[in-house]
């Protein structure tokens, strides 16, 4: 079905346009709020609904893209786009995340609500895009108009310092994006094209290579986050609502990780091979420093922050690790991390919303009070660990095959991340589920409501799924990454 | 001269006319009102439907110069003067300002604009400068009773005589070395060997010319004339006359000094560069709203020479691409500066906007689109302006990526400005009711917000090819 693309990244749009004409007509006040949150949450299903069928009329034996789209725009720049087996599954992931996102907010989220919903419907539009855009420019709108939902979401509905963490995060991410913006240009005047599929074989002089691929780094490094530009990271996690969080973790980190798959490996395959020892030990460093890092924060929600950036550290390994293996197993990582991560921040969210505090000190004992929420947390400990039978196990035992293929010292080094996070995940759980309930503040807390049940059971059936049966990933992936492997192979050899 | 050359210049020939028959009938009612906004609205329409229209070629033996570059620029002088119109016309009235000559000041200034768009020889050049600056002077000083107006206008016309005394200690040198006023000559004596002195004199005029596009380190003048001046005037100074300089700017540069290009590309990039990070880092500490746009301009001003230095066709059309599209950002700013009052004092600082959304949901989304939209962010008309401008900037070659790099950073140290704005207008809690904006600024700034995003998507099909035409003139 041609249109099926547009019509999944912009359906969102619709729900935006609904909220709007409602706020117009009706009268402010909780009941338009209510049906506000029914609409963003029938929007963002429909979407999700629409983007299972795509996946499952996707066909992985066509390396090349499907689903095309394109209509001529100005200076032979097109709206063009497309999806193959790396871009496909992301769309399904954002598309996973965003109702889970309007559910978890359901009754956190008090004041201009229904500009909280907008903004994550938008946001929802603009990601999706990211993931479908197959025209350079395309792409670098969407990548960049994301910052605006994401700046609003933490300045507006944030915590305390909510202010410094939007300017971090949007200056930071802009001076990244900024550079990528100056290869995007020097490219599309240099091949004459600004259609991805078409760039994707195009041979840039080596030299210039190295020149571009710096440019798109300094971007997608920082978007990752990677050690040492990831200091945006836990601030913003920190101070953002639940729901940013789990969006930001989810799947704005994971945009980092498809740019390198999409732009650095085929297009400047010599630049990745010669920089790849670079990110080896950027990656290694980023697994052992910020699982140390972890293991002595205070905060939840910056314990769970500085592990995504110990977690996008096995990716990057994975992706220059330039094998099947390793880039299966980064893109099975990156879809795996979303689920996680995105349910460890709605835990958090889960006691945050009682207590209105994410001090590790402050909880303890709560498997007493809270049985449920206890299990809960300890399956997503357990996949953020990497146990067998989740998803986490198979993304990092992947991209470590992988590394280990290309660089033996930093797969070592790196495997120790796998015990290191059991250091700070377990002891996180310790500390905030075992022992005495000291505090008084927390004899009444309740376990988890129908509402949040809700919000886990998918997670928890996606994290154990993935985890016993990987292949319904890999099959999607395998056909698109061995295309790109072999590019990359044959391009670095000619 | 013959009938022929006045076949040629028929807008300017509509505008001269129609100023002086709207100041006889001034004269006679004593004061404005709609109906002569109107009138002088359509003047402006009936000369831009002529500019659009006309014969083209050279008239008064290449004094002016009638060609798509000319009709291009004069098309969007005369529509941007005309938004001025309405815009100040009711400001003033608002504050009882009701004088007919306001109308009348803007046309003359839209001819001056156009003479200079069309300028082919140096003094015609000096003729359109002089007659849109004096409009220009009295208009800033043009509420006499308040003594920043006056201050202002005073300020504007003592080193706006300064910068006309360089410009013509520059063509003075340059007729003497050259040997004649007209681009052409100019471009003869050039033509494989640029002798010092005629360089020297191109200095001096591109100095002069610096002033009047307020690039750093020529710029002292704009901030203080941004913030005394009134709020719809600046609106109109920030658009149309920046246009018509850097058109002239393009024009002496492109036909006068064409066999030159490597010796002016320099001293225009180093001026491109100072006016970035002049205007980047100077904004920063700006709480006044009119203040931080004029360092944003100057800033904007040297994003737009970097497409002039890139040079060839590529580079004007991105410089006309990114004043065209700036011109609209800019006119919808100050066109939600005039709209904004608390408690009957106009919201001029950052934190007058605090709270802002609460407050005026439809000019808080507008306002954000023009701060996004000058920050460059995609997918707002700014970003699209920057996109042609560093394209042309990346493809000349030489030095010109580096300085294209260096410019794109100069545009994140002035994000922090931009999101300073929104974060008053989105974050802080209001601190009061902001009064009922008046129809006509609420209007303009509402549809300057809609050409920024989404309009601009699908008016770039049709602006991309005819800006690349009228860059072409030079061909």
């Amino acid at each position: 079905m041609t249109g099926m693309l547009s019509l999944i990244t912009f359906l969102p749009m619709a729900g935006v346009a609904a909220i709007l004409a409602m706020r117009f007509l009706g009268q402010p006040g909780a009941r338009t709020d209510t049906a506000g949150k029914w609409i963003a949450l029938a929007t963002t299903l429909a979407t999700f609904a629409l983007s299972v069928k795509l996946v499952l009329d996707f066909n992985p034996a066509n390396t090349g893209f499907q689903f095309l789209e394109e209509l001529p725009w100005f200076a032979g720049l097109s709206y063009r786009m497309g999806v193959d087996g790396i871009s496909v599954l992301f769309v399904l992931l954002t598309a996973f995340l965003l109702p889970l996102c309007i559910v978890a907010s359901w009754k956190s989220i008090e004041k201009r609500v229904l500009e909280y919903l907008i903004a994550f419907l938008i946001l929802e539009t603009l990601v999706i895009g990211v993931f479908c855009a197959l025209d350079l420019v395309l792409f670098y709108l969407f990548f960049e108009a994301g910052l605006v939902p994401m700046f609003l979401i933490i300045g507006i509905w944030g915590g305390k310092n909510r202010v410094y963490a939007a300017f971090k995060f949007f200056l930071y991410t802009l001076l990244g994006s900024v550079l990528m913006l100056a290869a995007i240009l020097a490219m599309i005047g240099i091949s004459g094209t600004s259609s991805i599929p078409e760039l994707m074989t195009y041979k840039f002089d080596a030299g210039l290579q190295t020149w571009l691929w710096l440019a798109f780094f300094a971007s997608f490094a920082v978007k990752m986050p990677m050690w040492p530009v990831h200091t945006w990271l836990p601030d913003a996690h920190v101070e953002a609502p639940t729901a940013g969080s789990v969006i930001l973790a989810g799947i704005l980190l994971k945009m980092g990780g498809y740019g390198f798959l999409r732009f650095s490996l085929p297009m400047f395959p010599q630049a990745s091979e010669m920089f790849a020892p670079l990110v080896f030990g950027l990656s290694a460093i980023a697994v052992v420093y910020t699982s140390l890092v972890a293991f002595r924060q205070t905060d939840i929600k910056k314990l769970i922050a500085y592990s995504s950036v110990a977690h996008m550290g096995f990716v990057t390994m994975g992706i220059f690790s330039g094998n099947a293996q390793g880039e299966q197993g980064a893109i099975f990582q990156m879809v795996s991390h979303g689920v996680i991560s995105g349910a460890l921040f709605l835990c958090v969210g889960v006691v945050y919303d009682r207590m209105h505090t994410r001090e590790i000190a402050f909880y303890g004992g709560l498997t007493q009070r809270m049985p449920w929420y206890a299990a809960v947390f300890m399956l997503f400990t357990m996949g953020n660990v990497g146990l067998p039978g989740t998803s986490g196990f198979v993304g990092e035992i992947l991209t470590l095959t992988g590394t280990y293929g290309a660089s033996t010292w930093t797969a070592l080094i790196a495997t120790s991340g796998v015990i290191l996070s059991a250091v700070y995940a377990l002891t996180l759980y310790r500390r905030v589920m075992f022992g005495e309930m000291t505090n008084p503040a927390l004899a009444n807390i309740t376990d988890l409501d129908w509402r949040e049940v809700m919000i886990f059971l998918p997670l928890i059936g996606a994290t154990l799924y993935l985890g016993v049966q990987p292949d319904v990933v890999l099959n999607i992936t395998g056909p698109s990454v061995d295309a790109l492997v072999g590019a990359w192979r044959a391009a670095i050899a000619g | 001269m013959t009938l022929a050359d006045l076949n040629l210049v028929w807008p300017e020939l509509i505008l001269a006319g129609g100023a002086l028959a709207l100041l006889l009938i001034g004269a006679f009612r004593k004061s404005a009102g709609p109906v002569f906004d109107v009138l002088a609205m359509l003047v402006l329409a009936a000369a831009a439907v002529a500019a659009a229209c006309g014969d083209q070629g050279r008239a008064f033996a290449g004094g002016l110069v009638v060609d798509n570059l000319s009709a291009f620029a004069k098309v969007a002088i005369y529509a941007a003067s005309a938004v001025a119109i309405p815009l100040g016309g009711s400001w003033l009235r608002k504050r009882g300002d009701d004088k007919f000559e306001f109308p009348v000041l803007i046309v003359l200034a839209a001819l001056g604009m156009g003479m200079m768009a069309s300028a082919g020889d140096l003094i015609s050049l000096y003729v359109g400068i002089e007659l849109h600056s004096l409009a220009l002077y009295v208009l800033a000083a043009f509420r006499r009773d308040d003594a920043k107006s006056s201050e202002a206008g005073l300020k504007y016309f003592v080193l706006g005589a300064l910068s006309s005394g360089l410009l013509l200690y520059g063509a003075s040198l340059i007729y003497g070395f050259a040997g004649s006023t007209r681009f052409e000559d100019i471009a003869a004596a050039v033509q494989g060997h640029a002798g010092n002195g005629i360089l020297f004199g191109l200095v001096f005029l591109i100095c002069g010319l610096a002033f009047k596009v307020s690039a750093a380190p020529f710029h002292m003048w704009t901030p203080d004339v941004y913030e005394g001046a009134p709020t719809p005037v600046v609106g109109f100074f920030a658009a149309a006359p920046k246009l018509a300089a850097m058109v002239l700017l393009a024009r002496v540069l492109s036909e006068g000094f064409g066999g030159a290009v490597e010796q002016w590309r320099q001293v225009i990039v180093v001026l491109a560069l100072i006016s970035v990070f002049v205007g980047a880092f100077a904004g920063l500490n700006q709480r006044n709203l009119k203040r931080l746009w004029a360092y944003s301009s100057i800033a904007n001003i040297g994003y737009a020479l970097v497409g002039l230095a890139a040079g060839g066709e590529a580079g004007v059309q991105s410089m006309l691409l990114f004043m065209v599209l700036y011109m609209v950002d800019v006119t919808g700013f100050f066109a939600c500066l005039c709209a904004l009052q608390r408690d009957g004092k106009p919201m001029e600082t950052i934190d007058d906007m605090a709270g802002l959304f609460k407050e005026r949901p439809g000019l808080a989304l507008a306002m954000t689109a023009f701060a996004l939209s000058a920050l460059g962010l995609p997918p707002f008309s700014g970003f699209f302006a920057k996109f042609f401008v560093f394209k042309a900037a990346i493809a000349a070659g030489g030095y010109m990526p580096a300085v294209a790099a260096v410019a794109l950073v100069g545009s994140v140290v002035a994000a922090f400005y931009y999101l300073r704005l929104i974060k008053a207008m989105w974050f802080d809690p209001a601190p009061g009711a902001v009064e009922k904006p008046p129809l006509t600024a609420n209007a303009i700034a509402i549809i300057a917000a809609l050409f920024s995003f989404p309009v601009v998507l699908v008016a770039l099909v049709w602006l991309e090819p005819l800006a690349l035409r009228a860059a072409a003139a030079f061909g």
